[in-house]
């Protein structure tokens, strides 16, 4: 059970270019029900179109996506996907932000809203959920955006470079709470990234891909166990060894 | 809230000290009244004529009011039209610029030779002043909305119907509001505008009758009222915006940073 693409390959005819620009040639991935993968490569590698593939909204040329022994390319609504930008909705409140897939699922409101009321204040939101997007810190909408993708209900959760928008400091600061977050909830979560340290940090497995045509040039198990400390880890020679390694294999 | 007083302020001023300057002017190189009264002849002229003048606004603001409404309705039908059916918007375009390009001053009389005297070739005027900018600005705002929103929201499963009054709807309504306020000043002179050309009642009966009879002060007066008027939509369609935009107001408030 689990998350896997399978054989999953996608080119886009360009009609300039006479040979259309292959993204994904056969790409084989199989992700464990609550685990954490992140994948990380060099930028037009081909991860935007993973995220568009497994989110359904662009269709693979060949190849499968299956979730739970189903059948899922093209079809929408089966993961929770949060991308790089936020996307809170500008006339909506904090509040009516992380509703928004409840409301799009036709969810009984009251009780989506008490257990809205209930993640805002874990998340130390909830004094804000009145406000307005714009009123946010860039931090407190990433946040917004994360819980509304949780909210969405789905086990599965796809995070483009969620942070990857944020200065460096409330990056890391937004790091350790996502890795608080999942140790609470163990969601299966494929996280696509650029920063190795981050990968390093949140992930049990880092796939790192090469480039167009993306395909898996190497994989690392990251065996350190849940709970981590953050500071402790990514300074342990362990990790820096990690580090080293997947640096030579980006910048090689 | 309290700065939203004051703003004023500093405009209201310079407008007392220009109707100083102006009356001081007036009084001193004794310019005689049908060639340019000063601002307390004008006043003079609109307390002895208020009862007209009223009776003329009322004609004027049921033809606005009427129009402005007519017009609106009929640009929410056809620009939501064009947004679902990029075929009825290749249709309906040309028609739509040429609505805005054909010369008011050679239709109005137009229409008040096939329809007559009365209130309904104004009303259909201040139609075709008002459609325009409410119809273009509510395309816009409804076309230029941010892509990957609606991606996001195509990938919760949302039905075309989600998007358009989760998304799209919400998103033109600054730039629709925007539109409405460009329409509300345009309406009332294109009701003047129409009396002017042929009516037995209106601001622009009011306006033409004191003209031609040299009566300046009543000129004066009658645009004062016309301003006011505009003055008083455009107020109207800033309070309705501020209600129907609460995100957009509170923009004004401290963010948290």
């Amino acid at each position: 059970m689990g998350l896997s693409l399978r054989g999953l390959s996608k080119a886009y005819v360009n009609p300039q270019k006479s040979p259309s620009m292959e993204v994904l040639h056969a790409l084989d991935l199989e992700i464990e029900t609550g685990s954490f993968v992140s994948i990380i490569g060099p930028s037009g590698c081909g991860k935007s179109t993973i995220c568009n593939l497994l989110a359904g909204i662009e269709l693979p040329d060949t190849g499968e996506i299956i979730l739970d022994g189903e059948a899922i390319q093209g079809t929408l609504g089966n993961v929770g996907y949060m991308p790089q930008k936020d996307l809170l909705l500008p006339w909506r409140t904090l509040l009516e932000n992380v509703l928004l897939g409840c409301e799009i699922l036709h969810k009984d409101k009251r009780k989506a809203q008490v257990e809205a009321k209930e993640w805002l204040n874990q998340f130390g939101l909830a004094p804000f959920s009145e406000h307005y997007p714009h009123q946010l810190s860039g931090g407190m909408r990433q946040r917004g955006a994360l819980l509304r993708t949780i909210l969405f209900g789905k086990k599965t959760l796809l995070l483009d470079e969620p942070f990857g928008a944020l200065d460096a400091l409330t990056r890391r600061e937004m790091q350790r709470w996502l890795l608080k977050i999942w140790n609470r909830t163990r969601h299966t979560v494929l996280l696509i990234t650029h920063d190795i340290d981050e990968a390093i940090l949140l992930s049990d497995r880092v796939v790192v891909l090469s480039q167009r045509p993306a395909r898996i040039i190497h994989e690392f198990i990251i065996p350190f166990p849940h709970p981590r400390d953050p500071e402790e880890l990514l300074l342990s020679s362990d990790a820096l060894e990690f580090k080293r390694q997947l640096l030579k294999l980006l910048i090689p | 809230m309290g700065w939203l007083k004051w703003k004023g302020i500093p405009s209201l001023l310079f407008f007392l000290f220009l109707l100083g300057v102006w009356q001081i002017v007036i009084t001193a190189a004794q310019v005689p009244l049908w060639l340019l009264p000063a601002p307390t002849q004008i006043v003079n002229a609109l307390w002895e004529t208020r009862q007209l003048i009223w009776m003329h606004t009322l004609t004027t603001l049921v033809e606005t009011t009427v129009g402005f409404t007519l017009a609106v309705v009929l640009s929410l039908i056809t620009a939501g039209a064009m947004i679902l059916s990029p075929w009825i918007k290749r249709l309906l375009y040309p028609f739509l610029i040429i609505s805005q390009t054909v010369p008011l001053i050679a239709i109005a009389p137009l229409l008040i030779l096939w329809l007559g005297y009365g209130l309904l070739p104004k009303i259909m005027i201040v139609i075709i002043v008002c459609y325009f900018p409410v119809t273009i600005s509510l395309i816009e705002g409804l076309e230029l909305t941010d892509i990957d929103l609606l991606n996001l929201l195509r990938s919760m499963g949302a039905s075309r119907w989600q998007m358009f009054y989760m998304v799209r709807w919400p998103h033109a309504l600054p730039s629709f509001f925007a539109g409405l306020k460009i329409a509300a000043t345009y309406s009332v002179m294109g009701a003047v505008i129409a009396e002017w050309l042929g009516s037995s009642s209106g601001l622009g009966v009011y306006l033409t009758r004191s003209s031609h009879s040299f009566l300046t002060d009543r000129v004066f007066a009658a645009i004062f009222t016309i301003t006011a008027l505009s003055f008083l939509y455009y107020a109207l369609i800033t309070i309705l915006a501020r209600l129907a935009l609460p995100w957009i107001h509170s923009k004004n408030q401290d963010t948290i940073e």
